[in-house]
């Protein structure tokens, strides 16, 4: 029953999504939405791409990653060389960014994450800045001038990208290997000793997680004309960061509703971004003083419109949350 | 069944075992006794793959695993309950269960086995679909106890279930692993409790800083005067 339950959901949130991806297709046509509404609208597609692919690597494994905008640099760069240097179809292009940045992922993974909470954010952060610089002296890329790129994101690409992410971040979360690493998450020493692979599963979901921050760099970079390094300092990893943090450690339709939230937040303040920031401070120091647990905490949307048969509630640990 | 001979483990450059040797045959329950620090915990994660010897040999069956990934060793018939428990406190008692049998794909034998543990722990049942981190001490003790079950090991390494226990409660726990015992797995328990352990046990060590200084039969410890001095409070 359950299972048919399930499933059914996920037709619903399959429909409901096709049905959302139509409307807004023929607001585009129609020309109703001006190119505003669109641009802010493909940005929030892909805050929510990077959002889930971080949000596999913090909430669901606990691994404290902060260098995710190097993942999305190397993604974007990757892209933009398949298609503005060696002429390659969109399609194709995309695919590279994300192979690109999932290798990455995995040259990246397996020597840090033997690392714990601080020294792991540390290390990571160290590599989005690394990946920084380099793109910064690389001449074939533009240097600190960047590339330029022809517009070639539209409303389908984004759409199917956002949707194929987070269909199979969801689903490896459900999977075998996504209770693996939430293991992990709860208790890496009871993991190891359950039998789990803990380096394996942590170096996968990181790799995951890669790939699809290098496919949201190729959106990325055929949307905005020109990639600079600058786009990619670690400013760029905080604000994801920002996104699964708000939206809650351990759920994704936090992550995905806080990076939609935050979309609007910072595009209609786009001309300030000093004060941008300082508005993302003070939003996540009142959500943090007044909801711990993020927006929705470790429950996903969908558990709050289930019945609820299980007794849940009591004491619960108040030190889950605090990653690092 | 298991032979560690003469290991020395390392934290760095601190020495916590040091050329500790023992022996655990089939359907025995070994347990080693000793204070805080004297290394028993270390024993046991190093026999369970989490930490590597640096000299010396383990031996399971007549194969060596010593220094073998513990994912390996769990698959071998080796199960760890780690000391504090260490259950996940954001999963379902049932899901918790689900993930000691991790590395097994007998589904039905899995199935079985869920029934003896719930037979085993019957609180564990009633409260199979609450969050574990609800759970009080001792029902979190059990649940670390049958999650280590799952695995259907061969050997079952307890580290401290007395733990912050109820001495109520800890009557209770030693009952069940007498039971566990006595349905086919050999048990090696470390504690700081001496006066349970050595009811239970078949034969025991005493470890001091490192190093085993006393061992013998369960009964032949108890009466012991060096043993009774130190651990057993009596004089």
């Amino acid at each position: 029953m359950t299972i048919f339950k399930r499933i059914n959901g996920f037709w619903l949130s399959m429909v409901l999504a096709i049905v959302f991806f139509i409307v807004v297709q023929l607001l585009i046509s129609r020309g109703i939405l001006n190119s505003f509404y669109i641009n802010t609208l493909f940005y929030m597609a892909i805050n929510i791409i990077l959002a889930v692919s971080l949000h596999l690597i913090i909430g669901i494994t606990g691994q404290f990653s902060i260098g995710h905008a190097g993942f999305l640099a190397v993604g974007a760069y990757a892209s933009a060389v398949m298609t503005m240097k060696l002429q390659m179809p969109f399609s194709l292009a995309l695919l590279a960014g994300g192979v690109t940045a999932a290798v990455a992922g995995l040259l990246i993974g397996i020597p840090t994450l033997r690392l714990k909470g601080d020294y792991l954010a540390i290390a990571t952060l160290g590599f989005g800045e690394i990946v920084r610089i380099i793109l910064l002296n690389v001449d074939y890329v533009g240097g600190a001038s960047g590339m330029t790129v022809t517009h070639l994101t539209t409303w389908p690409w984004v759409f199917a990208c956002m949707l194929i992410a987070i269909i199979v971040i969801a689903n490896f979360t459900n999977s075998t290997h996504g209770r693996a690493c939430i293991s992990i998450r709860e208790d890496e020493i009871a993991a190891d000793s359950m039998g789990i692979n803990t380096t394996y599963y942590k170096v996968t979901a990181f790799v995951i997680g890669s790939f699809f921050a290098g496919i949201a760099g190729g959106l990325y970079a055929h949307n905005f004309y020109i990639i600079q390094p600058t786009n990619f300092g670690f400013l760029k990893s905080f604000d994801i960061l920002i996104f699964v943090v708000l939206g809650g450690l351990g759920s994704m339709s936090g992550a995905v509703i806080a990076a939609i939230l935050l979309t609007v937040v910072s595009t209609f303040l786009q001309e300030y971004p000093e004060t941008r920031m300082i508005i993302y401070s003070i939003v996540l120091i009142l959500v943090m003083l007044y909801r711990p647990k993020g927006l929705l905490g470790t429950q996903e949307l969908t558990s709050f419109f289930r019945l609820r048969k299980a007794v849940e509630g009591g004491k619960q640990n108040d030190n889950k949350h605090t990653v690092a | 069944m298991l032979k560690v001979d003469s290991i020395d483990v390392f934290y760095g450059n601190i020495q916590a075992l040091k050329g500790v040797s023992l022996e655990i045959n089939e359907g025995e329950i070994v347990t080693f006794i000793g204070a805080n620090g004297a290394g028993k915990s270390t024993l046991l994660k190093t026999i369970s793959g989490l930490l590597k010897p640096k000299n010396g040999d383990i031996l399971y069956e007549g194969q060596s695993i010593a220094g073998k990934a513990a994912q390996m060793i769990v698959k071998q018939g080796i199960s760890h309950v780690p000391e504090g428990r260490r259950i996940f406190a954001n999963m379902t008692v049932e899901e918790n269960l689900e993930l000691g049998a991790f590395l097994r794909k007998d589904k039905n034998e899995i199935q079985k086995d869920f029934e003896k543990v719930y037979h085993l722990f019957p609180r564990l049942h009633e409260r199979r679909k609450q969050l574990a981190g609800t759970l009080s001490g001792g029902e979190q003790q059990m649940l670390a106890i049958g999650r280590a079950l799952m695995a259907r090991p061969r050997l079952l390494l307890l580290d401290e279930p007395s733990m912050g226990l109820a001495p109520l409660l800890v009557k209770t726990i030693f009952r069940i692993i007498e039971e566990i015992n006595s349905s086919g797995t050999t048990i090696l328990l470390v504690e700081q409790n001496a006066n349970m352990a050595l009811s239970v046990a078949d034969r025991a060590y005493v470890i001091e800083s490192g190093r085993v200084v006393l061992s013998g039969s369960a009964e032949e410890l108890n009466a012991s005067e060096q043993v009774k001095m130190a651990y057993l409070g009596g004089h």
